[in-house]
This record gives structure tokens, C-alpha cells and sequence, in this order.
């Protein structure tokens, strides 16, 4: 994390970038580099446009006007070079299969067909698996698992098509604060060994402030990209809001803070998980 | 021993062209609905198969009252049915209300057509509660075939399935096309519906396609050892249903054998609620009976 973004490939690019449903503009005139290797935190309230974000790098949503390459290329749906770790899967506690087969699916789960198990095959995952410190779950009915550890599996499953891109779809939403940081030092590390560019979307920056290259702040559809310390500036994020707000840096948190009362509500919405006796957050 | 053998095989039980084809028809419709009702479950789309099989009723009414067999109406009734309960609702809210009107509007129309009939003896008692021994032996060949390309199709949906039954979104990422996999499926789950509603009757065919499987994955947390387990489990209920179905012929009242769908269903329902008494798996994937094999080793 020493060498500076625009020395790297560049990785993804997005040019104007905009998503309309309807009257309604969900993303409007997104520009993003992005090179290899970094970490990139994509951070918003609820309803800022991450989602369609994702939607629109994953090719599951066409945009509106604009352009997405991953690697010089038009993105595509399936495509091998992004990986995803989606929100959260349901896993009854019943689920017939064990951490391995869910890792597995990664690798061949689009493909008809039984799995057939090959050593090559068995030894990616087991590397995938080796990766994310899950060797031992690797026999455990994912069903029975706690949150933490269904993540770490949905990453290893991410990895198995060695991704240049790792999008993480809201990772740390459901865990709690040690298996959140858990989860955010294992991206990093993976980040730097396999040399992968990780988006990870949070609406909460401060789990992310150690490990993020630059951060992507999303709110009412417009985007900001650059360092932390540039972009989460009182009148860079009040530019971006249309209405004044407030940067606070007390110890090692960030606070963000509306300036309006009017406004207040929302933002404690956007931050009310981690949220602790802060007026709010971003 | 031969005394035990005779108590247990009733004269004539294996020489008898009807229990021959009963024992093989009902063979091939366990499999089927054994390995089908571990994805059915999986995915929790017990309601729908059963809606299926009511809807196939109607069809075999209508079938019986156009002169054709009961069989051919409730194929292809179960299939129209799993077809508009894939295409009328995408949220789950939107397919339970869905189905519930499509539903009790055939079973309507069944109604109807069972009313018209006036040829067919004891039709309703065909349709609701099957007719394994009065199959004509003629459709066996057909029926297995059919059963056979089920289970090949299902054999080859394999992963894709697995995959957007566990996780829809990574499933669509990766560019499996999910709604068209979701929709063979339920293709497939209607052919095994309306096979099944044949042997022990639409009321009853939801036991065979769930009652096994979901035992079979109470048993055992690996999907390869669950799908076997289900099929063998529906086999061996079905044909001991079938074998004290035979027997019940010399059971009070004299001369006249119980019903089959009696026996199959009690039976799967035994089966199931054994397999509660066994506890679940474990966090490192073993079962008590695994553990145990593990430790004689």
C-alpha cells in the first residue's frame, strides 16, 4: 500500500457513468479508475446508489448512458475476472452441503453436470479454502456456521476463478465488531498476496480506515473518489450532499454529521449499526 | 424358515403379473420422487408440488371423461400447473396467492369433469387415491422411460441448481441463467408429480416426493449421501406397501386387500418420524451413526 494508485494497471474504469429508472436518477456521470492491487472502500448512506453500482460492475444492469471496462474490455455478466461475495445467503441449518461444496460452486457451479472431482481440482479449493484461514470448516455443514465464518467460505468461493476484482456486497453489515475487523484484515491480506482490487461497500468508512488506498464516497448518486483524508472534508462531502455537513475526527473515528435537523433522521438511518452515541455517522 | 418366508410372501406374491408390475412401476416412481424431493425441499417447494398434484387431478378427471387414461391428464395437467405457478409470481408472496386461486379454481373444474363422467367406475377413487395395481402393464415401459429422462435431465442440472438454490445472486453473477434453471426444475418436479400421482393417488403422491427426502437430509449433511438415501428410503416404502397391500388380502374383511396408498404413506410417515429421533449433524459435518462407524475403525 506504499506505491500510489496511478502507478498501478488500471484495472476498472468507469466513464459517466448513469442509471435512470424512470424520471428517477440513481447514478449520474460516475468517473472511476481504479488500478490493480487496490482497496477501495465504497461508502454511502442507504439508498446513496451502491447497489446499482455493483448491479451495473457485475453487467447484470446495463447503465443507462456511460461506459464500464474491467481490463480494457466491455463488462459482461460472468465474467471470470470479478469476483463476488454477495450480502448474505439464507443456509437453513439442514443444508446438504459442507464448506468445501460451497467453495466448490465457485469453480464449476455454472457448469452442467456432476462436479467431477479431480486432484486440480480439490487443490484449488483447498488453496481457496487455505486462503481465507477456512481449511477446518471445510468439512462442516455450512448450514451450522455462524455468520463469520459463512463469509470467510462465500470469499474462498469468490477467489477460485482468481479474480483481478473483489466486490464485496455489504460484508460487514451482519457481523459483529471483532468478526468484522476479522473480515476486513483477511480482505486486505488477500488484497496484497494475490494482488486483487477490492471494492468493499460499507456505509460505515471506519472499520475500513486502515486498509482502504482511496475511498469512493456515493451519496444521492453522485460520486467522490480519492484518499481518505481528501475526500472526507467538510465542504468536499457538503458539495456532494448539496446541503452542509459536518466531518468530526475524535481519536480514530470519523464521524460524519448532518447539518440540518431536517436531516438528522436520515443520517441516523445510514448509520444507525454502528452507531455508538455519535450523533451520526457516515 | 419357510414357514416365516410364506407368513411374509403371500402365495402367489412374486408369479402375479399385477404386483410384477406394481413392484417395478412403483420402483421407478420412488427413485424418482426420492431424488426430485431433496431439491424440493431444498428450494421449499413442497406447496408447489402438491399444488401440482391437485391440479393433476383435475386433468386425470378430464382425461377419464374424455376417454383417454388417467395418467395422460395428470402429466399434463401437472405440467401447465408448475409451468403457471413458475410464470405467475416471482416474490414469494405473489406465488403463494397465486397458486392457492389457480389452484382451487382447476380443482373446480375437476369437480366438474368427475360429475360429467358417468363411465368411469369408481374414477374418483382412481384419481385421489392412486391405481398401482390396475395400471395397464402397456404404459410401464413409457412410464420408466419417462422417469429415466427425468432423472437424466435433473442429473445434468445438477450444479447450476444447487448453486441458485443456495445462493441466487453469486448464482447470477457467475452468469448461471437462474430464472430457466429455476424453470426446468419445475418442469422436471411436475413430470415426477403426475408419475407419482398415479401410484398412490393425487391426494397422497406429496408423501412419496417430500417424506423420504426430507429424511434422508435429516440424516446426513452431504448431498451426495442424501439424494441415494431419499430414493432408497421411497423404494423401500413403496414396496413394502406394497408387499402388505398383497397380504392384507387374507386381513379382515376376507377378500378384499387394503389400499396400497394406506400402506405407502403410513409407512413414509414412519420413516420420517424415525428419522427425527436421530439428531442432527454436528458443526464438523458427522452424524452420531458416523461418529460411531469412525470410532469401530
Amino acid at each position: 500500500m506504499t506505491t500510489t494508485w496511478d502507478a498501478r494497471e488500471e484495472i476498472l474504469a468507469l466513464q459517466k457513468v448513469s442509471v435512470h429508472f424512470g424520471q428517477r436518477t440513481v447514478l449520474s456521470e460516475i468517473d472511476l479508475s481504479i488500478g490493480g492491487g487496490e482497496f477501495i472502500g465504497l461508502i454511502g448512506p442507504n439508498g446513496a446508489g451502491k447497489s446499482t453500482l455493483l448491479k451495473v460492475l457485475l453487467g447484470l444492469l446495463p447503465p443507462s448512458s456511460g461506459s464500464v471496462h474491467v481490463l480494457g474490455r466491455a463488462v459482461r455478466r460472468g465474467s471470470a475476472v470479478i469476483g463476488y461475495v454477495p450480502q448474505k445467503i439464507h443456509l437453513d441449518p439442514g443444508t446438504p452441503l459442507t464448506g468445501r461444496d460451497l467453495v466448490g460452486l465457485g469453480l464449476d457451479g455454472h457448469r452442467f453436470g456432476f462436479a467431477i472431482g479431480g486432484r486440480h481440482r480439490r487443490e484449488r479449493i483447498d488453496d481457496a479454502l487455505r486462503s481465507v484461514d477456512a481449511t477446518h470448516l471445510a468439512q462442516s455443514p455450512v448450514g451450522r456456521l455462524s455468520g463469520g465464518e459463512q463469509q470467510r467460505l462465500l470469499i474462498a468461493q469468490a477467489l477460485l476463478t482468481e479474480p483481478k476484482i473483489l466486490l464485496l456486497d455489504e460484508p460487514l453489515s451482519n457481523l459483529d465488531i471483532k468478526s468484522a475487523r476479522e473480515v476486513v484484515r483477511l480482505v486486505a491480506r488477500i488484497s496484497r498476496e494475490r494482488g486483487v482490487t477490492v471494492m468493499l461497500v460499507a456505509h460505515d468508512m471506519n472499520p475500513l480506515l486502515d486498509v482502504m488506498d482511496r475511498i469512493v464516497y456515493l451519496a444521492h448518486g453522485h460520486a467522490v473518489i480519492g484518499p481518505v483524508d481528501a475526500v472526507v472534508q467538510s465542504d468536499v462531502l457538503s458539495g456532494l450532499y448539496g446541503y452542509p455537513v459536518e466531518v468530526l475526527r475524535t481519536r480514530n473515528r470519523i464521524l460524519v454529521v448532518g447539518g440540518q435537523d431536517t436531516e438528522l433522521e436520515d443520517w441516523n438511518l445510514a448509520g444507525e449499526e454502528h452507531c455508538d452515541g455519535g450523533v451520526a455517522v457516515s | 424358515m419357510t414357514g416365516i418366508w410364506n407368513a411374509i410372501f403371500a402365495a402367489g406374491f412374486f408369479a402375479n403379473p399385477e404386483v410384477q408390475n406394481a413392484l417395478w412401476l412403483g420402483g421407478v416412481i420412488a427413485v424418482v420422487s426420492g431424488c426430485i424431493g431433496v431439491f424440493t425441499v431444498l428450494r421449499g417447494q413442497s406447496f408447489a408440488g402438491h399444488a401440482m398434484s391437485d391440479m393433476g387431478a383435475a386433468g386425470a378427471a378430464g382425461a377419464l371423461l374424455a376417454g383417454g387414461t388417467a395418467v395422460a391428464g395428470f402429466l399434463s395437467f401437472s405440467v401447465v400447473a408448475g409451468v403457471s405457478v413458475d410464470l405467475l409470481g416471482v416474490r414469494p408472496r405473489d406465488r403463494d396467492v397465486a397458486t392457492g386461486l389457480v389452484l382451487t379454481a382447476v380443482l373446480g373444474l375437476g369437480s366438474l369433469f368427475l360429475f360429467f363422467d358417468t363411465r368411469t367406475v369408481g374414477a374418483p377413487e382412481i384419481i385421489l387415491f392412486g391405481s398401482l395395481f390396475t395400471s395397464d402393464p402397456g404404459l410401464t415401459p413409457w412410464l420408466s422411460a419417462l422417469g429415466a429422462a427425468v432423472l437424466l435431465a435433473l442429473a445434468i442440472l445438477f450444479r447450476p441448481l444447487v448453486f441458485i438454490s443456495l445462493s441466487p445472486d453469486t448464482a447470477l453473477a457467475r452468469g448461471v441463467p437462474v430464472r430457466a434453471v429455476g424453470f426446468a426444475f419445475m418442469l422436471l418436479l411436475a413430470l415426477a408429480v403426475g408419475e407419482s400421482s398415479l401410484v398412490v393417488g393425487s391426494l397422497l403422491s406429496t408423501s412419496l416426493l417430500i417424506g423420504p427426502a426430507s429424511a434422508a437430509l435429516r440424516v446426513t449433511a452431504r448431498l451426495r449421501h442424501a439424494i441415494p438415501l431419499a430414493a432408497g428410503l421411497g423404494l423401500l416404502g413403496t414396496w413394502l406397501g406394497i408387499l402388505l397391500a398383497y397380504d392384507s388380502f387374507y386381513w379382515p374383511p376376507y377378500g378384499r386387500g387394503w389400499p396400497v396408498s394406506f400402506f405407502i404413506t403410513g409407512i413414509v410417515l414412519a420413516i420420517h418420524l424415525l428419522s427425527r429421533l436421530c439428531p442432527p449433524a454436528d458443526r464438523h459435518g458427522s452424524t452420531r451413526a458416523e461418529r460411531t462407524a469412525k470410532r469401530g475403525v
